[in-house]
């Protein structure tokens, strides 16, 4: 799928890739970051 | 998921449309990946959130995956992710959301 123009949800896990870390790739892939939320998984 | 999330992201549909939003998950763990997946596509599977019963339908990647990395800077994705997805464990990633495309 086709990032560029999209508008993205950037959904990290703590233990995992943070949801900072998604949104700087998607924003540097031409995505428009609109959501970011790093969540717990227990 | 988070119901708090759940609100945000039904929220963000209502104001841009399921179509033209992508939502990037960063879980490790499979099942958070299946959890996270299904929520936003058939209904949060614990029925306590607001999805609980809604079909957003949104398309869902994970960041590991090559399609999306190469649409990444590469020093960006390096920076921010090589780290983890070098000392993390990717297959198991890869494998949960092949299972989530094909409705496994």
């Amino acid at each position: 799928m086709q990032l560029r123009g999209k508008k993205a949800i950037a959904l990290g896990e703590r233990d995992s890739v943070p949801g900072e870390a998604i949104a700087e790739c998607l924003t540097s892939a031409g995505a428009e970051v609109v959501m970011v939320r790093t969540e717990c998984f227990v | 998921m988070d119901p708090e999330n759940q609100g945000a992201i039904k929220d963000l549909v209502d104001e841009h449309g399921a179509e033209n939003l992508v939502v990037v998950v960063g879980a490790a763990d499979p099942e958070a990946i299946e959890v996270a997946a299904e929520t936003v596509t058939s209904g949060d599977p614990a029925y306590v959130g607001p999805l609980a019963g809604v079909q957003l339908g949104l398309p869902v990647m994970h960041i590991f995956e090559d399609d999306v990395k190469e649409q990444v800077d590469p020093a960006v994705y390096e920076s921010q992710v090589g780290f983890l997805e070098m000392t993390l464990d990717t297959a198991p990633v890869k494998e949960a959301m092949r299972r989530y495309r094909v409705g496994d």
